[in-house]
């Protein structure tokens, strides 16, 4: 919602998709290149480690699981916040985005509760390759979950207001949403390709 | 704005400081984006006169070599960074709407914020001269010399962090310029009538959205190299320099295209114009752009021949890089093809227009060799590389952008720029860039390595580096005659009609200098060469309708702000984190004003 304005006028839209939603898809396909670069920094030094902890030592795959189950259901809960908001039932929306925000801090409460573990364990950024492809891809994937609260949470504020979001609520709340449900799948293949394949 | 009368609420044009520093108005920003784009191409023009005279003569004294280290690094840096993206930026800004029959790009306050971020990054980058020494590992920062262990300095830091804050402003301006090409076209223009121009800054636009993720990647794991202890690109501890290689040109390589398509495309709306016949070839020109665009991402690693590659990938990228002529050789006889037949009118613009062609394929044609790898490895880090860069981006995209400034100057300011002081201004830069930049073909292949502050008098290599000095002089001096020719001229009555040229694109159809709202009336395209189709066929523009209301987006203050706050979060990072900490609260409270700012 923050790059709200389009050129009035007598303007259409030539693609037939509004220009937001348009901007955040693009915007989607540039943070595609931005994780598979830090997805195959990882998979380079998979093996490359010289010394432990390595990733058998330190993953616990079902709390994992866990946290991960947390966050789909978020997709779930924001799914929900978007036909609210496409059907004019704001209580539904604002309920939805609140359950939302909750179980993104969950998930990030796993994470931090998961970083501090495996630095008891004696993994950090300088221990090794994986520690340091490790931190910094889940690293920035929790900043983009944190981002998004953050976005969430502005719009669950704003729909408070007397006017709500305005006359264009459904947008705003889609395109929260495909952020969203991007963040949310690629932490599904982060949790495949970095924890589950051997 | 006489046109506009009994259309427009009585507002008068006022120039302040703050109408300019709050201003969304895509044409100011493209002046601004000109006007900072030019000072840092007369920056980066110093530095290469520094370096050249250092070079003049053998065992130079001028600058020293932790000096020079700087020097080139920065050369680099400014030209490509801050003088010809920027200035490719500020056409785009200024002529997107006009070509495309819009109002103003989709988000004018994320278009200046665009400008904004790009001016702090661009100043944040320089001001390392001041502040303990500007980057000094090559504009490529190749690991692991970039180690804090050996470039213990703050130059490097500053390097990461500029990069950083100028890659975020050109994704901005980007995706919004793609969502504008994309979704802002008046009626009629379909994908396949947009200007070739249009067609090749959307390709850039592209490039940039998929290629900037991964150098900040590389970026971000430089800084927490040198700054939080990773080992990314420390052999000793299981890293791998090759890795920030791989990351590097993969941004890069498509970089270059960056900064060739937008003079391509302009060079392609000036040849029709002045040939006096519709451009040979449409679209072959349009799809081998997009040709280029695709095949720039499949051959990033010919930079990496002599870093111990396969066989496998060295045939792959070798064949990859050479089937790129293919496109770009499409392109040249397009053009020629243009040419062929025509009427030419020679004048400044056409000068710049024509000689790009030669000296770009000049340029190509060195490219194509050191595709191979054998010839490579005997031309990787010698001047033969120096050569070819030049020709393609002074020949080539400097050529082009000179172009663009002498066509479009009447459009922007209503006045023609000097022809007698053009052509000088062309003939010095044409002999000057040659005499440069030719010479350095044979100073690399008699064995003149890249880089070095200084050589003996017994290698063979005097001759041809004093040569290549006096050249740069020249341009010196040629560039000087432009900066007349431009206050010059900026003191003259504007007299320009709308379509001075007899141009066929959109820009011409409304009044030189356009007013603010673009178009009294939203003009619907019928062809691909549209004011000529009207004007073979009769078809007036309709007159404005007397009392409808023309939105424009009122002018904010918020991009300016956030601008400040991505400042303090960069000056945090290289100095104390409470000032990043306070960046981070000033961005986060232009958000927030910014999205409930009123735009109706």
């Amino acid at each position: 919602m923050a790059a709200s304005e389009a050129a009035h006028g007598e303007h259409h839209a030539s693609a037939g998709v509004d220009n937001r939603l348009l901007l955040m898809w693009i915007f989607l396909a540039s943070e595609c290149l931005f994780f598979g670069s830090l997805i195959s920094t990882y998979l380079i030094f998979k093996g490359e480690s010289l010394v432990r902890p390595l990733p058998e030592d330190v993953f616990d795959i079902p709390l994992t699981s866990l946290s991960t189950f947390v966050l789909l259901f978020s997709s779930f809960t924001m799914v929900l916040a978007v036909y609210g908001a496409q059907h004019a039932r704001p209580r539904m929306m604002k309920l939805a985005l609140l359950a939302t925000i909750i179980a993104g801090l969950i998930f990030l409460g796993f994470q931090v509760y998961e970083f501090k573990t495996f630095g008891e364990e004696g993994l950090n950024l300088s221990t090794n390759q994986f520690g340091a492809s490790f931190f910094v891809l889940t690293g920035f994937h929790g900043t983009h979950v944190g981002v998004g609260l953050l976005y969430l949470g502005s719009m669950l504020i704003g729909s408070m207001r007397r006017n709500g979001l305005g006359r264009d609520t459904a947008t705003h709340v889609e395109i929260a949403g495909l952020y969203w449900h991007f963040v949310d799948i690629v932490w599904i293949v982060i949790f495949t390709v970095v924890y589950l394949i051997p | 704005m006489a046109t506009a009368a009994g259309t427009l609420p009585a507002v008068q044009e006022e120039s302040t400081l703050w109408t300019w520093l709050t201003t969304v108005d895509h044409k100011k920003i493209g002046a601004m984006y000109g006007v900072s784009g030019f000072a840092f191409f007369l920056i980066g023009g110093l530095e290469a006169l520094l370096i050249r005279t250092q070079l003049a003569v053998p065992n130079g004294t001028v600058i020293d070599a932790d000096r020079f280290n700087q020097l080139f690094t920065m050369h680099a840096l400014t030209m490509i960074f801050l003088a010809i993206m920027p200035l490719g930026a500020s056409f785009f800004n200024y002529f997107l709407p006009l070509m495309i029959g819009a109002r103003d790009v989709a988000f004018p306050r994320l278009n200046a914020l665009s400008f904004w971020v790009f001016l702090a990054g661009a100043l944040l980058l320089s001001s390392s001269f001041i502040f303990g020494g500007a980057p000094d590992g090559g504009w490529f920062a190749y690991a692991p010399l970039s180690a804090e262990e050996f470039l213990p300095g703050s130059g490097l830091d500053f390097y990461v962090v500029g990069l950083l804050i100028l890659g975020t402003s050109s994704l901005m301006a980007s995706l919004n310029f793609a969502v504008t090409v994309i979704n802002m076209r008046a009626p009629g223009m379909s994908m396949m009538r947009l200007p070739v121009f249009i067609w090749m800054m959307l390709v850039v636009n592209f490039l940039l959205i998929l290629s900037l993720p991964v150098i900040t990647v590389a970026l971000i794991q430089l800084l927490f190299d040198r700054n939080f202890t990773t080992n990314f690109f420390t052999p000793s501890e299981g890293g791998d320099p090759i890795l920030w290689q791989h990351l590097f040109w993969v941004f890069a390589h498509p970089e270059v295209y960056v900064l060739i398509l937008p003079s391509m495309g302009i060079v392609s709306e000036v040849l029709p114009v002045f040939a006096r016949k519709p451009l040979f070839g449409y679209s072959a020109i349009v799809f081998a752009g997009v040709a280029i665009a695709v095949l720039g991402f499949a051959v990033w690693s010919h930079h990496m021949f002599t870093t111990g590659l396969d066989t496998v990938p060295q045939v792959v990228f070798s064949a990859s890089t050479m089937a790129i002529a293919v496109p770009t050789g499409i392109k040249i006889f397009n053009w020629l093809g243009t040419l062929y037949g025509g009427s030419i009118h020679f004048n400044t613009a056409m000068y710049f227009a024509v000689a790009f062609i030669a000296l770009f394929t000049i340029g190509g044609l060195s490219g194509v060799m050191h595709a191979s790898p054998p010839v490579d490895s005997q031309q990787q880090d010698t001047y033969f590389i120096v050569a070819h860069i030049h020709y393609v981006l002074f020949g080539g995209a400097i050529a082009g952008i000179f172009a663009g400034i002498y066509y479009w100057f009447p459009k922007m300011t209503g006045r023609f720029l000097d022809e007698t002081l053009g052509k000088l201004n062309f003939w010095l830069l044409f002999i000057g860039m040659n005499i440069t930049f030719f010479p350095m073909h044979f100073l690399g292949l008699s064995g003149m390595p890249r880089r070095i502050y200084t050589y003996d008098s017994d290698l063979g290599w005097d001759t041809w580096n004093m040569v290549a000095t006096v050249g740069s002089y020249i341009l010196g001096i040629g560039i000087i005659v432009f900066l007349i020719n431009f206050f010059w001229t900026m003191r003259k009555e504007p007299t320009a009609s709308n379509n001075p040229w007899g141009a066929a694109t959109l820009e011409w159809a409304t009044t030189s200098p356009p007013p603010e709202h673009d178009f009294d009336v939203i003009p619907e395209v019928r062809d691909r060469d549209p004011l000529w189709y009207d004007r073979d066929h009769g078809i007036e523009q309709p007159e404005p309708q007397p009392g409808v209301h023309i939105h424009l987006p009122p002018p904010s203050y918020f991009p300016l702000l956030m601008g400040l706050g991505v400042l303090l979060l960069g000056v945090g990072v290289l100095s104390h984190l409470a000032l990043t900490a306070l960046g981070a609260v000033i961005i986060v409270y232009s958000v927030w004003g910014w999205a409930l700012e009123p735009t109706d």
